[in-house]
């Protein structure tokens, strides 16, 4: 039995002020996910995303079609013992502290008092709030509330978690530390379902993506196979050395940052280049190759999809 | 109430006492005191008369501002916030959280509504009257000023299941002055020779709600005893009302698609 199964969701929404005219949001999408798989939902903003998850979630009603997650149909409320998820740009009451949220959310599970607390503790740890606890949600930032929708996901250990773009909101560290809590989940056996229109996060983390585009799907399999991620070329970011300047050979194609230098090169060359660096006494920063972005890739999809057309009009009303 | 309800409703509760709803029992106790001290120096004979009238109209009116202002926003404002997303992928019922919402404000007017006639109690002592059998009227009459409270609730939340906290504040207050007015109207409908004049005000006085039914303020006041017949008439009415009311809320509510 698949975790998820969705058959031909589509999603129609009401569209303009005066004349209402309905626009689709999401096309016959039809998906399986895997049980125990980390499962990537990718696309641009705007591609039908959120739009997928709130369908599953039973906030909005599909125009056509349907899905099962474990088996059961989505508007099944008991299964909802089972999942867990966090919306896009979490909200919750701000009157609550982080523990009293937790807690009041654990009820629904019906555990102990005994149970909750540990639970709560335990889950606030885990999301890095453990300092938060006892504050008020209304004084969280942006990225405390994002750890504190994930930890309301997980604190009932459901058996799959829908993420909506888990890693937006946070720095650095946090994206890192979500990482981490994805990989927690998939060695416990969870089947994980995470949304995001940033390519890396997708590539470092998932046994297989879908990519969704202006709510048609676009491809389904392992992320190397379908976003092919292609190195056009490298980057190096470098230093020249104090009272130093550059060759004109490499202050031609180098642009100057801040004091420091960036070259663009392909990837055939980069050893002529570090040779050339070295040669001026120059310290290398950082060589990084230059990807593809999402963007880039979405953008190479229309083009190569002509007949793909921009939101279908579903009539008028 | 089953495990869902509850425990929306004791958030519900928690949310009011920490918007402060509760304050307006210092208003209320101000108001008791002052009118304490007043008639304990002007009056002869009256002060029961007037501190109850007081009393108790200060109950109502307190009341009737809760529910209607904190009713019609308790379903809009989860919307508007998306607190909801959260809260429904949880496995609880679109009703059960609609009940768990009317349950909670009606649990807070009622602990609003008991520390007020406690004050009120307070201030009858103070001008000097033990308590009699007759006050058992004023415990009624408060106990209509609920059953009214309970009804006004309902009438808020559903309206707020599909329209903005303004509209449903003039639909709300709307049904509650015609219902106060429902008797008249009809009375009025039958001065008429129009046929459809005499139709439509009977259909108003049916569909709508007699909140006068709820009103036996002068009755305490006067410390005239109240049928026990009327207590569970009353009972009966409310509940049905209030019944149907949430039916048609759920119904309406588990349809919508969410912000
Ligand atoms: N409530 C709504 N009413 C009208 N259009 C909406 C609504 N929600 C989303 N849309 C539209 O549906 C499309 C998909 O949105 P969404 O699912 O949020 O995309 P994503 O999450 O992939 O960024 C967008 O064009 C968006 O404008
Ligand atoms: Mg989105």
């Amino acid at each position: 039995m698949p975790a998820i199964e969705i058959l031909g969701l589509t999603k129609d929404y009401a569209v303009g002020f005066w004349r209402k005219r309905m626009r689709r949001s999401l096309d016959n999408l039809s998906l399986e996910v895997n049980e125990g798989e980390i499962f990537g939902f990718l696309g641009p903003n705007g591609a039908g995303k959120t739009t997928c998850m709130k369908l599953l979630m039973g906030l909005i009603f599909p125009t056509a079609g349907t899905a099962r997650i474990l088996g059961r149909p989505i508007d099944d409320v008991a299964m909802h013992r089972d999942i867990g998820y966090l919306p896009e740009q979490p909200y919750f009451y701000d009157y609550l502290t982080a523990r009293e949220l937790l807690d009041y959310y654990a009820r629904f599970s019906g555990f102990s008092a005994a149970e909750r607390r540990a639970r709560v503790t335990r889950v606030l740890e885990r999301v890095g709030l453990a300092s938060a606890a006892d504050v008020q949600l209304r004084k969280f930032s942006k990225g405390m509330l994002q750890r504190a929708g994930i930890a309301q996901a997980i604190i009932h250990d459901p058996r799959i978690v829908f993420l909506d773009e888990p890693m937006s909101g946070l720095d650095p560290i946090g994206r890192r530390e979500v990482r981490d809590i994805i990989l927690d989940l998939k060695t416990q056996g969870r089947t994980v379902f995470f949304s995001t229109h940033i390519l890396s996060d997708a590539e470092m983390l998932c046994d297989r993506v879908a990519v969704l585009h202006l709510g048609k799907l676009r491809g389904v399999g392992s992320p190397g196979k379908i976003v092919s991620v292609e190195v056009h070329a490298m980057e190096i970011l470098f230093e020249p050395a104090e009272g130093h300047s550059l060759p004109p050979g490499l202050a031609q194609r180098a642009m100057p940052v801040g004091g420091r230098y960036r070259l663009e090169l392909p990837e055939a060359a980069l050893y002529s280049a570090f040779d050339e660096i070295r040669a001026c006494n120059a310290r290398i920063l950082s060589v990084s190759p230059v990807r593809q972005t999402l963007e880039d890739y979405f953008l190479g999809l229309v083009e190569r999809a002509p007949q793909a057309t921009p939101p279908v009009e579903a009539g008028t009303r | 109430m089953s495990a869902m309800p509850r425990v929306v409703a004791i958030n519900t509760f928690r949310e009011a006492v920490r918007d402060r709803v509760l304050y307006n029992l210092v208003v209320f106790a101000l108001l008791m005191i002052g009118a304490a001290i007043l008639v304990g120096q002007i009056s002869i004979g009256i002060e029961r008369l007037v501190i109850v009238n007081l009393g108790l109209s200060a109950i109502s009116i307190f009341g009737l501002v809760m529910a209607v202002f904190i009713g019609v926003g308790l379903v809009y404002k989860e919307i508007e916030k998306r607190t909801l997303y959260t809260l429904f992928s949880k496995p609880i019922r679109r009703w059960e959280f609609l009940v768990g919402k009317y349950a909670g404000l009606v649990l807070t007017l009622v602990i609003n509504t008991v520390l007020m006639t406690i004050g009120l109690a307070a201030a009858l002592l103070y001008i000097g009257r033990s308590f009699a059998r007759a006050d058992v009227s004023i415990l009624i009459a408060v106990y209509f000023i609920l059953l009214s409270l309970a009804l006004v609730t309902a009438i808020a939340l559903f309206f707020s299941c599909f329209s903005s906290p303004l509209l449903s504040t003039l639909f709300t207050l709307g049904i509650y002055v015609t219902g106060i007015f429902a008797a008249d109207i009809r009375g009025f409908g039958a001065l008429t020779s129009s046929a459809f004049l005499k139709g439509a005000t009977s259909v108003v006085y049916y569909l709508v709600p007699n909140f006068r039914n709820f009103n036996s303020i002068a009755a305490a006041a006067h410390g005239e005893s109240i049928p026990f017949s009327l207590v569970w008439q009353n009972t009966a009415y409310a509940l049905i009302y209030i019944v149907l009311l949430l039916i048609a809320s759920s119904a309406v509510f588990s349809r919508r698609n969410l912000k």
